[in-house]
């Protein structure tokens, strides 16, 4: 006679605060920047000064502008191997466009965009079609680019850059949107910083507000289970890789236009620091689950790390060890969230 | 609806070529050295150790293209950055009986089985860039090169007399032997401190800002040595915003780095002239098999250090731009 009263349904069962806090995917990534940010400054006043923060967020905010598209990529089910030499290949087809074919800068920029959709768009069909595993539909376009980008400068410049690009008109209007300064306390905060930011609460937003976020969860964590309910599972996968192509582009067009040239090399093993970053900040590797401001925390973390211990004047021979350490740590402590969710649910 | 897509087809390529111009085409294509046909027809080929992309292989396999044409060899160009695989790219090479075979040796050991089988097979072997120590003891006819330990003996002197007291030592390839020789040899002479910085080569703009970081943390450092060209351009960034006065000198030479040397941003660059490695390399192998002879009777032959001012770089720019320098 008690049992309608003893059972409350578990989707409206009390679930504590800290055990609800402990299930935001974001929550370690963000005492990780805690804990890293105090470490740093306390031993260091460039680190803690304008001129330090604008250092490490300058070099937090190329990789976590690609972080938030690879983040969304991993909730949704799948891996991008291609999207570091992306990066050169945006670069690399809006530079010799320009200053080899003389095509106006505008317009090669959006050619090269065109391009990078396409890439993304094939990573996303092949993927969907063939139904292999993301990682070596990827991994071919990913050694596949690497010559390409090779190859043709090569056979265009005779050398392994493009360069020059600051000589070329229509040049400065590109270089205030993608690569200005903002001066805040003497220091000369990077635009980009802005453009991370930015994308960071869109990419969010999607994610957490939108009914594509929604086949985003749907598609990584069950894909079958999606389609049958009716998650267009497919066009959902497609989309998220052409959004990582699209951050290349954006991410290698700065570079290009920063350091007015770009080396055919470029992003080579970059991949692997965006899917770090977004595993630092709660996406599992088997989709599903994740956070865009946790994979953005997670590349401050990485940019933090990286100019701290230079600030600090440790040897930056062991940066990679402390690197693969807090990998690990973060994994682990994922794992951990995993299981208490699990729980929970039961 | 089907029509406006024929419209956008015809119309978009009207478009994009219509948007071409000649002033945007800031980079003209190169214009290839000429050279005579010297008619040998030997077959030569060249395995290093080289990855693909890398600034100065290319400048290497330019030097090496142009000997082939000029002395009317055939030249065959392979490189991985692996050992094993070098190896592998070498006994490829030799099964195919070539007249002579050029090799760079950035690990010697791993090379030295490789290298012993093409000598038996009486082909003649010189080596080139790396590997001067073991050259002579392979059985090799002779190498070419720079001494890294010298060439940085000659940065770290020429620093000195500028004044320096603390330079920095940017090392952009993890765990190259040279690259910690060059920054060993600034050490040797320079007489003040040294301290070593690594960073990623495939990630210029991150390498800026570590750079950057240093000078601010570390306003006693008065100088910044690179150690490849492509680096020495981002150094020079971080130089200036980080408002530091530090002299900038760097190894290797692109067109750039010989333009900001014109302009005075980069104070020197010590060049070890690729070109001359792999061109050399073709003409000596092609004199030892139609004359026998042998440059230095054996001898290393040093490509350099050879320097960059601002006396000489103007030249020097323009020829980088075409990928001989």
């Amino acid at each position: 006679m008690t049992a309608a009263t003893a059972r409350v349904d578990e989707r409206v069962a009390h679930v504590g605060v800290l055990r609800r806090l402990l299930l935001k995917p974001e929550l370690g990534a963000l005492v990780g920047v805690i804990v890293i940010f105090v470490f740093f400054a306390a031993q260091s006043d460039v680190f803690r000064s304008w001129n330090g923060a604008a250092n490490w967020l300058d070099v937090s905010s190329a990789l976590g502008l690609m972080a938030v598209p690879v983040a969304l990529l991993m909730i949704g089910g799948h891996f991008d191997l291609s999207a570091g030499v992306q990066t050169a290949t945006a670069g690399l087809a809006t530079g010799i466009m320009t200053t080899y074919w003389g095509l106006q800068l505008y317009a090669s920029w959006a050619v090269s965009l065109a391009l990078m959709l396409t890439i993304g768009f094939i990573n996303g069909f092949l993927v969907t079609r063939t139904g292999l595993p993301s990682f070596i539909i990827t991994l071919g376009m990913f050694l596949g680019l690497q010559g390409l980008n090779l190859g043709v400068t090569k056979q265009v410049t005779n050398q392994v850059q493009v360069s020059n690009i600051d000589l070329v008109p229509g040049y400065h209007a590109l270089n205030n949107i993608l690569a200005s300064t903002v001066t805040i306390g003497g220091a000369k905060f990077p635009i980009a910083i802005i453009w991370w930011v930015g994308f960071t609460v869109l990419g969010s937003y999607l994610l957490l507000k939108t009914r594509f976020g929604n086949w985003i969860f749907a598609t990584g964590g069950d894909a079958n289970a999606s389609k049958n309910v009716g998650v267009r599972t497919g066009r959902t996968t497609i989309a998220l890789f052409m959004m990582v192509s699209f951050m290349a582009w954006f991410v290698g067009n700065t570079q290009l236009i920063r350091f007015t040239s770009i080396q055919a090399q470029s992003g080579i093993g970059q991949e692997l620091y965006y899917i770090a970053a977004a595993v630092i900040g709660g996406c599992l590797l088997t989709g599903g689950f994740g956070s865009v401001v946790g994979a953005s925390l997670g590349a401050l973390i990485f940019g933090m790390t990286e100019v701290g211990i230079v600030n600090v004047g440790w040897n930056s021979d062991w940066f990679k060890l402390f690197v693969g350490v807090m990998l690990l740590l973060a994994v682990l402590a994922n794992q951990f969230t995993r299981r208490l969710a699990e729980q929970s649910r039961r | 609806m089907r029509r406006t897509w024929f419209v956008a087809a015809a119309v978009i390529p009207v478009l994009i070529v219509s948007a071409c111009s000649s002033r945007n085409a800031v980079n003209k294509p190169h214009n290839k050295a000429g050279g005579g046909k010297g008619g040998y027809g030997y077959k030569i080929a060249v395995v290093t150790h080289g990855s693909a992309g890398d600034a100065f292989w290319t400048i290497v396999q330019n030097g090496v293209k142009q000997a082939g044409k000029d002395m009317g060899d055939s030249v065959t160009y392979e490189s991985d950055g692996d050992p094993t695989k070098q190896a592998a790219l070498i006994d490829a090479a030799t099964n195919a009986k070539p007249d002579g075979l050029v090799v760079s040796m950035a690990n010697p050991p791993a090379l030295k089985a490789a290298i012993a089988r093409a000598e038996k097979a009486g082909i003649p072997v010189i080596t080139i860039n790396s590997g001067e120590a073991e050259s002579k003891a392979y059985g090799a006819l002779s190498h070419i090169g720079q001494d890294e330990v010298v060439a940085g003996r000659a940065v770290g002197t020429q620093l000195k007399t500028d004044g320096v007291h603390h330079a920095i030592c940017v090392i952009q390839e993890a765990g190259n032997v040279g690259l910690e020789q060059r920054c060993d040899g600034v050490k040797q002479t320079l007489g003040g401190t040294v301290t070593n910085i690594q960073v990623d080569n495939n990630n210029l703009p991150a390498a800026q800002t570590i750079i950057k970081t240093k000078l601010q943390s570390d306003t006693s450092v008065d100088a910044v040595v690179t150690l490849g060209a492509q680096v020495a351009q981002v150094a020079e960034g971080a130089i200036s915003q980080a408002n530091s006065k530090a002299e900038l000198a760097t190894f290797d030479l692109n067109g750039d780095v010989a333009k900001a040397i014109e302009q005075g941003k980069i104070a020197f660059a010590v060049d070890q002239q690729p070109y001359l490695q792999g061109y050399l390399a073709v003409v000596m192998l092609t004199l030892y098999k139609s004359n026998l002879n042998v440059l230095g009777g054996g001898q290393p032959v040093l490509t350099g250090p050879n320097l960059i001012t601002k006396q000489n770089a103007a030249a020097v720019a323009q020829l980088a731009a075409g990928g001989t320098r």
